[in-house]
């Protein structure tokens, strides 16, 4: 039992822990803003893909990270890249096109990553990474590596995928230290959970591929540091593979371009439709971790780093065709040559 | 001593895994069983921990190397038929093929593909899948015709930084046997010329330079000199030696196991009527197998890819015209 003296260590850190993981999640949401707002004015050429809703369980899961695990995010993670570690300023550099980012132009968007840094670079099609990272996991073990996980994220839609399944089957039978976090936001583009599954509930998929499974209220951010936290736990600590679903609702269209008119407003009066980052600030005022006046400074501070980030991606060059050097093949002897 | 195209492919295997402790072979039934085809006999026993079996998931078995090469290993993969890795083609063309160019990290996985016809193995283990991956930006495709290329091209598949899709041909598994494994080789990227000849040239590949070597037997009967160009690897195309044996010869046939439209063949023919027209002395023509799946029946076989007998007609039509 803590002694009177421990106790508010204990609290500070919880606080601490949900500050920072508040933090995370409010810079994913103004910077997603900030986003949607280039993309309208046309600044961004292609899709904006936001993660509005999901930013609790995605920073959730970023948080419990550390250097030398591996995290391939998906398209509404934005939070979780951040606590991973990517600076804001990469975003921009990817949805501005900018020649100093990681994708130079490349790939756009979503579709972006450092993989030497264990930050992987997803495709489109889902369920590919998921694999990806088990493969890399077989690799640490090959290397001697201890003390490492893997984590990706997917969604109701993506779980549908032969990809998906055959990756997670192949991680439950090499009994990987992978975790797996899966959004259920009700609706893949369009299509309502009704149409997407039949099984009760997905995680009760988790037996099938020899996970253990964890159900998740994704709104809650202490939830989500709780659930993820101990899934993230498990697997460091030799457990085996694990599947978190948590349910939300996507709070946006797919992508900007789409106004999700389909969505049913009677979903939208769910308990799951909450929006996970006003009901952490409530959290944070009712516990008294901070005031009004801090939170507002806390979003000043955020909007200063993120008129930054854009400021400096958009001072930077964009690819240039003539310059570009135009070759698939790391091996540059085996390039094809000439073919017309 | 004798060593069939099979066993070297065993051996490189198990030269790869002695030599570079980041090589491990991944694939359906590679392990203690040692492979459908015994490529991988004994491996597991000899490298305990680096021959391991998959689940039959195409898919994640490349999406996983992928993930392994990313972090510095150099998988070998095993498809169980080359027919297969179509489950794995997304892996591999949108995966693979993409990551170099998108993130400056390469990827060095190594994918055999035990390809082409074989008696009695109808449309679903017979196929030939070179020029689909050939297709794609960022894949390096190799289709060895001899047992030292088999062994040769296959140690250096797994030493190149990019992905490699190694096309082995089942049907030479056991008909093709040589004294003993070379000592070096030809770069990838370098056609061989398998026949010295001067009224024709055969652009080839895989088993099929052994129909045409058979034909240039043949054609030899009535004084005529064919000569049978190796493609080694098809993507890159050794487009330099290709013309050149044109450039002596005057006629090309391009000749391919794979199906007629689009393809390895069409794409010599391109090549050579875009860079070397004035060094052909009649139309260039190709010889594929037919327009259908691959039939089961021996009869109807025979009749679907090239032989030998139609690569003689074949030349016969050419040196016509």
């Amino acid at each position: 039992m803590p002694s009177k003296s421990a106790r508010p260590t204990i609290v500070s850190s919880e606080r601490e822990l949900y500050l920072t993981t508040y933090r995370w999640m409010l810079l994913a949401r103004l910077s997603e803003d900030r986003l949607s707002s280039l993309w309208k004015a046309g600044k961004i050429v292609g899709g904006v893909y936001l993660g509005r809703g999901q930013e609790a369980m995605s920073a959730s899961l970023g948080v419990h990270l550390k250097k030398g695990d591996i995290f391939s995010p998906l398209i509404r993670d934005q939070a979780g890249r951040l606590a991973f570690g990517e600076p804001v300023l990469e975003s921009m550099q990817t949805y501005l096109g900018s020649r100093h980012g990681p994708m130079r132009g490349r790939d756009g968007n979503i579709h972006r990553g450092r993989p030497r840094d264990g930050y992987y670079a997803m495709i489109s099609h889902l369920g590919c990474m998921v694999s990806a990272v088990a493969g890399a996991l077989m690799a640490k073990r090959f290397q001697g590596d201890k003390n490492f996980v893997g984590a990706t994220c997917i969604g109701d839609g993506g779980m549908s995928t032969g990809s998906f399944h055959e990756a997670m089957n192949l991680a439950g039978v090499e009994k990987l230290p992978l975790v797996v976090v899966a959004a259920n936001n009700q609706y893949a583009y369009s299509t309502p959970v009704s149409r997407q599954f039949a099984c009760a509930d997905l995680v009760d998929r988790a037996i099938g591929y020899g996970f253990t499974g964890h159900s998740l209220d994704g709104t809650s951010l202490e939830k989500c540091l709780a659930t993820i936290g101990q899934a993230v736990a498990n697997a460091r600590s030799g457990k085996g593979p694990q599947l978190v679903v948590g349910t939300i609702l996507r709070l946006a269209g797919h992508a900007e371009h789409d106004d999700a008119g389909y969505v049913d407003p009677m979903v939208r009066l769910q308990p799951f439709a909450v929006d996970c980052l006003r009901a952490a600030e409530k959290t944070i005022l009712e516990r008294g971790w901070l005031a009004d006046t801090d939170l507002a400074t806390l979003r000043n501070e955020v909007v200063n780093e993120i008129d930054e980030a854009v400021a400096t991606a958009q001072r930077e060059p964009v690819p240039d065709a003539g310059t570009e050097d135009w070759c698939a093949l790391s091996s540059r002897h085996l390039v094809d040559g000439n073919p017309g | 001593m004798s060593i069939t195209y099979l066993e070297a492919i065993r051996e490189a295997q198990a030269k790869a895994l002695a030599d570079d402790p980041r090589v491990y072979i991944y694939g359906q039934d590679v392990g203690e069983f040692g492979g459908a085809f015994k490529a991988t006999k004994n491996l597991a026993k000899e490298y305990p921990g680096r021959v391991l079996d998959a689940p039959i998931s195409e898919d994640a078995i490349v999406g996983s190397a992928i993930g392994a090469a990313i972090e510095g290993m150099r998988p070998i993969i095993e498809m169980q038929f080359a027919d297969f890795s179509s489950v794995g083609f997304n892996q591999i063309v949108n995966h693979a093929a993409t990551l170099y160019w998108r993130t400056d990290v390469p990827c060095p996985i190594t994918v055999r593909l035990p390809s082409g016809g074989n008696l009695g193995s109808g449309p679903f283990h017979s196929q030939c899948m070179e020029a689909l991956y050939a297709h794609y930006p960022g894949l390096i495709v190799m289709t060895p015709a001899t047992v030292e290329d088999a062994y040769s091209m296959l140690l250096e598949a797994v030493a190149i930084d990019d992905p490699v899709i190694f096309c082995e041909h089942k049907y030479l598994y056991y008909h093709l046997k040589a004294e003993s494994l070379p000592t070096d080789a030809l770069p990838a990227g370098k056609a061989r010329i398998a026949r010295p000849g001067r009224d024709a040239t055969i652009v080839t590949y895989s088993a099929m330079v052994h129909e045409a070597l058979a034909a240039a037997e043949e054609m030899a009967l009535d004084a005529y000199q064919i000569e049978v160009v190796d493609l080694r690897t098809v993507k890159p195309i050794d487009t330099d030696t290709i013309l050149a044996s044109v450039a002596r010869t005057g006629r090309l046939l391009a000749v391919g196991e794979a199906f007629p439209w689009g393809g390895v063949t069409a794409e010599i023919i391109a090549r050579v009527a875009t860079e070397g027209f004035e060094l052909l002395d009649a139309p260039p023509q190709r010889l594929n197998a037919r327009d259908t799946p691959i039939p089961y029946h021996p009869n109807l076989w025979a009749a679907h890819r090239p032989t030998a007998p139609a690569i003689v007609n074949a030349l016969r039509n050419l040196l016509r015209m």
